[in-house]
């Protein structure tokens, strides 16, 4: 049976705005995504030099090395603008919290191997820090970067990693209490293991090239720390020791880490894409942040896998040159 | 490990240890290079611990609020667009605000938003980061909606079809284009009070008034909801804005007087840029909500004092423009009109003459000025409308050099005499609107000669179309601009009546209201 | 001694939260407009967590307001039982 529905059929007199249809090549609909992000941030005739960088416009690609004809060539493969982003995390929190509150209202954490349990906390809970200085660094790639394709998912990468250092710091509290926070804070401020990744972390904080900060922190840094801490560590070694209350706790993260390694690709490649210079300039920045990654995470995979930790974090290393090669980084 | 032994953290000391705590002195790079932007506006700040968190939300409590919050936002767009809700509102007239609010609105949104961004980077304390982070985050929610509610009217009615490319461009947009990208090119401090305390705090209840309520009194639910869904994140940058300024007046004496400047010039450069504001009101909204000269009175008189009032006891003053302001009131929102209409050829958005019966309306609700100033102006207009002469101003305004409003306002003292500023700086002469904007000027010479004025531009032959030879014969510059700003002549500009828009309207609403 | 004010849209979800604080603080004068709800008090205006959670039936967290919230005036200081706005801080 066929169903009539009527509604008043009025012919619109253009299907989206002038500067999205010169990018699509036609007056046709666009999404949502491409009229919220596409021109966004004002571009021509800026009034006057910022008194915090007068060698540069409010607005000014020169901020970085990299360099493009069209900042609006990137795309966030997920599509982000606030209302997808949003939704997208409210459902992941939805699970998160479903995770807390079954560990919680059954007592698991009291279940867990002491010493695993142990393990876990001293590596978890300095890596608060770690996703705070994330956190810094991404609102600056979006304060000081160029276009909204770019640094508009910069802004929600600095939201998230704030989310992860507060999912950390619950499960410092869920495993131990407040005093295990300031434990790891002082681990984090004087324990040797823990000084080569606060070192990187505060060199990054000081980076003035917003692309090269890019590199150093979500490709290198979290491209290595992910995998090492939340596949190998957390759901592998801890999961297998009687510490699945852990990993259900922790996975937020590892999701995460592979939904926006989507964009942290896609970033990377149209870069590199789009010059060999570009391409060179980016391969240098994560063969020597790279090095320096190394340097930091090797006490910390210690901390984590003991004896094991060579080996494995070997893979995670392979993996990431592996991952670096096929966005077009010849390093 | 008995769980129920352990001490029940409270909301406070939780929210404490889920931000300021994750803050750590840093050594192997000194604070200040990490905070390179705290000291060189000359604001002391000696304990960030002393910083209040207005709101206690962590990044969960947040996606979930904002996430609910944008699922019925967006279900209401859908709805809108879905039952041609454009179609129910008051008068076609009125679709003519909202082409204003797009050329200016989104584009400040999004200032905000980067510059928000900077100082959730810049701010030396975890608390006023994570605070600014989260205003950041949403003022680019703020410009989204905003697009995405009026991407419906675009589809429909002319004027809006490049915003952001006018936004950039077009004279009067350099007004609100200015005024936002002037704070956010100021230091850390100096924009939070500009737009955290002076826009967001004491002016913002004059933007939400004619705009929201004027959207729900003019039958656009969809504008109404994005300004209702907006106004519950601008509660929480509101209190922002007001504990930051407490925050740095108890920090140390010596911060009063940078920052009682900081008030006194961004209230005027604020009421300034509302000018527009004040002429929507009065006269482009159909069904009026209050008048300008009420809002003014209820919000800043009233609020605005009470609020300056809690203030004194750390020594801020209200600031010296309330006195003129208080005289500028009768006048600026038919100042304004009067302008615009008579601009009518080169604004992306139509304009028309009060009706009789709006112009009763006014005079009601002025009746100091209106009848004796304005209303014999309009009915000049009229008259020559009648004679087929209708009047378009064909030269471009001189402007003020801070604000950027053509000269268009008037003594205080004195309504029929245009309020005019010279001075000479460096050899070159300097214009402006007001004692204020002058004072503005001189405090910072150096920033406001940087001035992108849009007639100095079109003058200097900086705004042609692409490719336009001036020496070509029969260049026409009117018409060269006008390309430039991609302005749609003679759908997009000039009188309401006879335009497309209306007839559109018209017809639609004759097909969805008969048979 | 000035007014502290919030504005809730009028829906289903803002009723019990303005039914508590009607209740909860004396000096309330409610104001309502056809989208919105807006409660005024003198000084200082305290919505208790109890009060709502007595009325709904189930838990409430004070932070749910932030959904139908529209705007509000004066120093705000908010626990897990209470949500207070205040002239003074």
């Amino acid at each position: 049976m066929q169903i009539d529905l009527r509604t008043v059929s009025i012919k619109p007199l253009r299907h989206t705005f002038d500067h999205v249809a010169r990018r699509l090549g036609a007056d046709k609909p666009a999404s949502r995504y491409q009229e919220g992000t596409f021109d966004v941030q004002p571009s021509d005739n800026l009034q006057y030099r910022p008194t915090w960088d007068p060698e540069h416009e409010l607005y000014d690609p020169a901020r970085t090395q990299v360099v493009m004809k069209d900042w609006y060539a990137f795309k966030d493969p997920r599509q982000y603008y606030y209302g997808t982003y949003t939704m997208a995390r409210a459902r992941q929190q939805e699970a998160a919290e479903a995770s807390f509150d079954f560990v919680e209202t059954r007592g698991l954490a009291a279940t867990l191997p002491p010493d695993l349990s142990r393990r876990a906390l001293d590596v978890l809970v300095p890596l608060r820090h770690v996703a705070y200085g994330a956190n810094l660094n991404n609102t600056a790639m979006c304060a000081y970067g160029y276009g909204t394709a770019i640094t508009q998912p910069c802004m929600y990468q600095a939201m998230d990693q704030l989310g992860i250092a507060q999912y950390l710091t619950r499960i410092g509290l869920l495993l131990a209490d407040a005093s295990e926070l300031e434990a790891g804070k002082s681990r984090w401020v004087g324990d040797g293991r823990w000084q080569g990744l606060r070192r990187y972390v505060e060199n990054t904080l000081v980076l003035k090239d917003w692309f090269e900060l890019f590199v150093a922190q979500n490709l290198v840094l979290d491209g290595l720390l992910f995998p090492l801490v939340y596949d190998q560590f957390i759901d592998k070694r801890v999961a297998n020791e009687g510490g699945a209350p852990v990993s259900m706790v922790c996975a937020f993260m590892p999701d995460w880490f592979a939904e926006t390694s989507r964009w942290v690709d896609a970033s990377i490649k149209t870069a590199a894409a789009e010059s060999p210079q570009n391409a060179q300039l980016l391969a240098d920045w994560t063969s020597a942040w790279l090095l320096r990654a190394t340097d930091a995470l090797e006490p910390v995979a210690t901390l984590a896998l003991g004896e094991d930790a060579g080996p494995v974090f070997e893979t995670v290393v392979d993996a990431f040159k592996a991952r670096a090669g096929k966005l077009g980084l010849p390093l | 490990m008995d769980m129920n032994a352990k001490k029940k953290l409270g909301l406070k000391e939780k929210y404490a240890l889920m931000t300021r705590n994750l803050g750590w002195e840093t050594t192997y790079e000194p604070m200040d290079k990490v905070f390179p932007q705290m000291d060189y506006e000359g604001i002391r700040i000696h304990d960030w611990d002393k910083w209040e968190d207005p709101f206690r939300l962590t990044m969960d409590a947040y996606w979930k609020y904002q996430a609910e919050k944008e699922k019925k936002l967006y279900a209401i767009i859908d709805a809108y667009a879905q039952n041609n809700g454009h179609l129910n509102v008051t008068d076609a007239r009125y679709i003519n605000a909202l082409k204003i609010f797009l050329s200016a609105v989104p584009s400040l949104e999004y200032n905000a938003h980067r510059g928000f961004a900077r100082l959730g980077r810049e701010m030396r304390g975890v608390g006023p980061q994570v605070a600014c982070q989260m205003q950041a985050i949403d003022e680019i929610r703020h410009a989204q909606t905003q697009i995405h509610s009026l991407s419906n009217y675009n589809k429909f009615y002319n004027g809006f079809h490049d915003w952001k490319h006018m936004n950039d461009r077009v004279w009067y947009l350099s007004v609100p284009k200015s005024f936002f990208e002037d704070a956010c090119t100021c230091g850390p401090f100096e924009f939070i009070i500009a737009i955290g305390f002076s826009f967001e705090y004491v002016l913002t209840n004059l933007v939400f008034m004619p705009f929201i309520s004027g959207a729900a009194y003019n039958g656009d639910l969809g504008a109404m909801t994005f300004g209702f869904s907006a106004q519950s994140d601008e509660a929480r940058h509101m209190t922002l804005g007001l504990e930051v300024i407490k925050f740095m007046l108890e920090q140390d004496p010596a911060n009063l007087p940078i920052i009682q400047r900081w008030i006194d010039k961004w209230t005027w450069r604020g009421v300034r840029l509302l000018t527009i504001v004040a002429m929507l009101m009065d006269y482009m909204l159909p069904k009026r909500v209050m008048s300008w000269k009420e809002a003014w009175e209820v919000y800043f008189e009233e609020n605005g004092m009470a609020l300056f009032n809690d203030l004194a006891r750390y020594g801020i003053k209200v600031p010296d423009c309330a006195a003129l302001i208080k005289k500028e009131k009768d006048h600026i929102s038919h100042q304004a009109w009067n302008a615009f209409y008579t601009a009518g050829m080169i604004t992306n958005f139509h304009t028309w003459l009060p009706s009789e019966d709006e112009m009763n309306w006014l005079s009601s609700k002025y009746p100091d000025s209106f009848d004796k100033y304005y209303r014999p102006r309009f009915e000049y207009y009229r008259q020559r409308e009648k004679e087929g002469k209708r009047f378009y101003n064909k030269t471009l305004p001189m402007l003020c050099q801070v604000c950027q409003i053509p000269m268009l306002f008037t003594e205080g003292d004195d309504p029929t005499l245009i309020s005019y500023r010279q001075i000479e700086h460096k050899g070159d002469k300097y214009h402006f609107c007001s004692d204020h904007c002058q004072h503005i000027f001189e405090h910072e010479p150096e920033k406001y000669v940087e001035a992108w004025l849009p007639a100095h531009q079109i003058y200097q032959g900086n705004c042609f179309a692409e490719g336009a030879d001036p020496t070509a014969p029969g260049f026409d510059p009117l018409k060269s601009v006008l390309d430039y700003w991609h302005l749609d002549f003679g759908r997009d500009n000039l009188d309401f009546e006879g335009s497309e828009d209306q007839k559109n309207f018209a017809a639609w609403r004759q097909q969805a209201t008969t048979n | 001694m000035s007014n502290v004010f919030i504005a809730l849209q009028a829906n289903e979800d803002s009723r019990p939260i303005v039914d508590a604080i009607l209740a909860d603080n004396p000096g309330a004068v409610l104001n309502e407009q056809p989208a919105m709800v807006k409660i005024d008090v003198p000084g200082r205006m305290t919505i208790r967590r109890s009060s709502v959670e007595a009325r709904i039936g189930r838990e409430f967290d004070l932070q749910e307001m932030q959904v139908n919230l529209i705007s509000l005036s004066g120093h705000v200081d908010e626990t897990d039982e209470e949500f207070t706005l205040s002239c003074e801080r």
